[in-house]
């Protein structure tokens, strides 16, 4: 590989559009998959935190779609989604519900006793207890969720491109079949900064969602 | 499901290979990690860079860290080594100093109370009482870094996904379910003895036996 270039600013300088594109289609695999989680998951964490039988099943099964390394996860779409953006869209939003549903259900589970004893003393609704109490209470943690479900699907997303996905692992692979570091890194380093970009960005809109009866006793 | 029951041999040696990677990598990172993780709870200005640096290493995408590595270390078992030992360090440094951190303080008072130095201390009183969480730490590390050892047959590491690449390459969807099957299978029954040992752990601990 000596020789070879490294430099990565310049490939990318060199195919705007191409790269453009891989960086969209990336992220586009990274939201929709978190995004269908988050569906999935929180009516899910909300049964759960009212019927314990199934809050065990589903964090059993929860647990074992994260257990499952990802690569078969994507490999296990093939024969029932083919190759491309939906199996990798599908084995992506099951990664992502273990930290969406289990945040979200110790959430609920957590919220103080004495403000769900408040809310019923007021005369709230099962109903309303849910939405004015709850999921307010517990949206920092459901946040905190979906924060780590992003990230870690920015990366899972990379490896999607084995299964036909796009994103910028394609960059990667091209860059390993040809053993050209400026190509390899070109789908690296920017997968890397968006991971770290989603991480602080999300970090920020968590403190920003944190209703105001909660910032204050925090400080 | 036929490669599986068709090619018993080849399965095995490839589930060996993996094996081998995720263990190499994870001693390692014990050696490392436990270490480092011991010096963060005696020097506490250590702890933030320490565990900021290996929190930022564990964003990086593990693709994209072979990519980075593989001009390095080249291509075969080493970059799937360097990059599992990688990821493994975060988990390990984390939870010793998580594990040892929450052993009570008057436990603690009571074994300077008894006389014993440090040393005597760390062995026998911080390590086994923290044990639990360090090898849920373990644990992490091993079933995310069979899952990172998956992708490296990609690298031409070896290991069970081979399978997976093979049959994607083949368009052979049965090679491509062995593969995904097998390396699953991997992954939940380390996460399934670890979580044994760990309640075997916390089981000494409740009875006080180190």
């Amino acid at each position: 590989m000596s020789g070879t270039s490294w430099d990565f600013v310049g490939y990318i300088r060199a195919h705007p559009v191409h790269f453009l594109h891989l960086l969209g289609q990336h992220v586009e695999l990274t939201v929709v998959s978190v995004a269908l989680a988050t569906a999935l998951s929180l009516p899910l964490a909300i049964v759960a935190s009212r019927w314990e039988r199934f809050a065990k099943v589903a964090t059993w099964l929860a647990g074992l779609g994260q257990t499952v390394p990802s690569l078969a996860l994507l490999a296990f779409m093939l024969p029932f989604l083919g190759i491309g953006f939906r199996p990798s869209v599908a084995a992506l939003a099951i990664r992502a519900v273990l930290p969406i549903f289990l945040n979200a259900y110790v959430g609920i589970r957590t919220a103080s006793p004495a403000a769900l004893e408040a809310a019923r003393g007021m005369g709230a609704s099962d109903a309303q207890r849910l939405w004015l109490v709850e999921l307010p209470l517990a949206s920092p943690v459901i946040m905190a969720g979906i924060q780590t479900a992003t990230v870690q699907n920015v990366g899972i997303a990379a490896i999607a491109a084995f299964i036909g996905g796009g994103g910028l692992g394609d960059l990667i692979l091209q860059g390993l079949q040809m053993l050209d570091p400026s190509v390899l890194l070109a789908g690296a380093v920017p997968v890397a900064m968006l991971a770290v970009a989603a991480d602080l960005l999300l970090g920020r809109i968590r403190r920003l969602v944190v209703p105001t009866g909660l910032q204050a006793r925090s400080g | 499901m036929h490669y599986l029951l068709a090619n018993p041999s080849s399965v095995l040696v490839l589930t060996w290979q993996h094996l081998r990677i995720v263990g190499t990598a994870v001693f390692l990172a014990l050696l490392i990690g436990i270490p480092t993780g011991v010096a963060i709870t005696r020097v506490r200005w250590l702890a933030a860079p320490v565990l900021a640096t290996a929190g930022v290493l564990y964003t990086i995408p593990s693709l994209a860290l072979f990519a980075v590595l593989i001009p390095l270390t080249g291509l075969g078992e080493r970059p799937a080594i360097v990059a599992v030992l990688v990821y493994s360090l975060l988990v390990i440094i984390r939870n010793t100093v998580a594990g040892i951190d929450a052993v009570e303080p008057s436990i603690r008072e009571a074994a300077h109370g008894m006389g014993m130095t440090p040393w005597q201390r760390l062995r026998l009183v911080e390590i086994p009482l923290g044990l639990p969480v360090i090898l849920a730490g373990i644990r992490v590390a091993t079933v995310a870094g069979i899952g990172i050892a998956t992708i490296a047959a990609y690298v031409g590491a070896g290991g069970l996904g081979v399978l997976i690449f093979d049959g994607i390459r083949t368009l052979n969807l049965d090679t491509v379910v062995a593969g995904a099957l097998s390396a699953s299978a991997l992954a939940l029954a380390a996460d399934w003895a670890f979580v044994q040992l760990e309640s075997h752990a916390r089981r000494d601990r409740s009875r006080g036996v180190s």
